[in-house]
């Protein structure tokens, strides 16, 4: 579990988040959504480490981790995985070196352990044939899930992913979201995904943050998200004419009130 | 006032090198990677330079020494010694400055950009021992070799062209090679090449560690990187001159 208590953050003169509070839980897909410069990207740096916030704390598994030491920082730091948006992968290496670099750099394994352990991975997020490929000869979906593979493969606790879909088509996107959400679930991982994907919203999100100008504006889950009454959330959720129509047959579906033999060729009619 | 902040965070950039490394066996990995890249790597552009440089040292120095009273082997003496005391280290260093220098920046710059650096800093890797240190070292190791092949190739190609264009004979050269030489002056272009190695790592890393922005921030760093390391080997190379000769 992670918990973040009252993050501040500000460059020079300008307040990025402020005051924002969240309890993330393990085994469950934590999400941070909000509109471009909402402070949603600072927010999850500042959760790892790579921004020191202002003032707050946050506190992985009862530790804070901006009071800890820079050795406990990095025990903590062996713990989290993290998918960036644009991959990350290690432009010299190959798709195994990619996979295989936090287990050279972390355990005593041998070779044959380290290499059982990265095909595993790669073959958990369906990539196969592809160990001696660079990154440049990956499509983007391929270099998300060889990154997704790197983040998992010392069995983290905390997996944080940056805009895992940004780039992807709706389908690869289904894809990622899908794999991230197993391997939250078969490892008990918290996972925290940062997103504009109102797909992954509804699909996957346990739980939603919803940030507005560095502040929390609403939090809650994908089902309750529906029926929020919250007037920017709606906004920024159900943007357009199709989004909108979309929660509103949702809304009958779980109210209950759509009927089950409805025919789509009436209602277009 | 950004000048002193720069030096202010350059100089904390090299302190923070200094920490236990997770991996041993990784930074030597990288260190020999680094070792290749750098010497193995600028082998041939050093190989060239040199040669060229002492055979037109030689004709050069030949075209000024017009009278009969100064005998040939004089021109082995000034090729060997502005071979060895300028040449060789200096204009060696100034060409590795943009060979290596734009390397070194545009590698780390692509790193940072890309998010690399953040994802080794959440693995929880000192990414400036990790990237910076074998660089600088690689840097120490292999740049002086390469000053001192730059000598020998240097000497050896002005005493070909020599021959060559029958300016003087090879024993002339190898005469003139022998008469005066003093060993000091070997000491003090190792030591001007351990300052520019110094340079030639740690500022290229510095201004591709730290850069903000996109490719075009990359290319900006890379070209300002080479410049500002030109200018220090130049003031050190003064610097050092005046204190050691």
């Amino acid at each position: 579990m992670i918990e973040v208590k009252n993050i501040k953050k500000s460059f020079a003169d300008k307040t990025v988040i402020q005051d924002v509070s969240a309890v993330m839980k393990a085994g469950q897909c934590n999400l941070i959504i909000g509109s471009s410069g909402s402070g949603k990207t600072v927010l999850m740096k500042c959760m790892v480490g790579l921004f020191e916030p202002d003032s707050g704390e946050i506190i992985y598994d009862k530790k804070d981790f901006i009071t800890m030491s820079q050795e406990e920082k990095k025990d903590i730091r062996k713990e989290i995985g993290m998918l960036f948006q644009g991959s990350a992968l290690f432009d010299s290496q190959t798709v195994e070196q990619n996979v295989m670099f936090p287990l050279d750099m972390f355990t005593k394994d041998s070779s044959a352990q380290k290499l059982k352990r990265v095909n595993e991975v790669l073959e958990r997020v369906k990539i196969v044939d592809a160990n001696k490929k660079f990154p440049s000869e990956l499509s983007g979906g391929m270099k998300k899930r060889v990154a997704l593979a790197r983040a998992i493969v010392l069995n983290p606790k905390y997996l944080f992913c940056d805009e895992p879909n940004s780039g992807l088509d709706p389908q690869t996107s289904l894809v990622i979201d899908k794999l991230i959400q197993e391997i939250t679930v078969e490892y008990n991982i918290t996972t925290v995904i940062n997103t504009h994907d109102m797909n992954s919203v509804m699909e996957i999100g346990n739980y939603i943050l919803y940030m507005y100008q560095g502040n929390k504006e609403w939090e809650g889950s994908n089902r309750e998200i529906i029926f929020s009454k919250n007037k920017r959330l709606n906004e920024f959720i159900f943007a357009s004419d199709f989004l909108r129509d979309a929660k509103e047959m949702r809304m009958l579906e779980e109210s209950g009130k759509m009927p089950e033999n409805r025919n789509m060729d009436d209602m277009i009619k | 006032m950004k000048i002193i902040k720069d030096i202010g965070r350059y100089l904390l950039m090299l302190k923070s090198m200094f920490s236990r490394p997770e991996n041993g066996k990784m930074y030597w990995k990288e260190f020999m990677r680094q070792c290749s890249d750098i010497g193995i790597g600028s082998l041939g552009i050093v190989c060239i330079i040199s040669i060229f440089i002492g055979a037109v040292s030689t004709l050069q120095t030949a075209y000024q020494l017009v009278s009969p009273l100064i005998p040939p082997s004089t021109i082995a003496q000034i090729v060997r010694d502005t071979v060895i005391l300028e040449f060789a280290p200096t204009l060696t260093c100034i060409v590795l400055a943009g060979v290596v220098g734009s390397k070194i920046a545009s590698e780390l710059g692509n790193m940072r950009v890309s998010e690399q650096i953040d994802a080794l800093e959440i693995m929880g890797i000192n990414t400036k021992s990790y990237l910076i240190m074998p660089k600088i070292l690689a840097g120490l190791v292999t740049i002086p070799l390469l000053v001192m092949l730059a000598m020998v190739l240097g000497i050896w190609g002005g005493r070909v062209a020599g021959s060559m264009t029958g300016i003087l004979t090879p024993e002339q050269f190898d005469t003139g090679l022998r008469q005066s030489f003093v060993q000091y002056n070997v000491f003090f272009a190792l030591a001007k090449s351990y300052t520019f190695a110094f340079i030639i790592a740690s500022i290229p890393a510095f201004y591709g560690y730290y850069v903000q922005g996109g490719a075009l921030e990359i290319g900006k760093a890379s070209t300002k990187a080479v410049v500002v390391s030109c200018i220090l080997l130049l003031f050190a190379d003064y610097v050092l001159s005046a204190l050691l000769l």
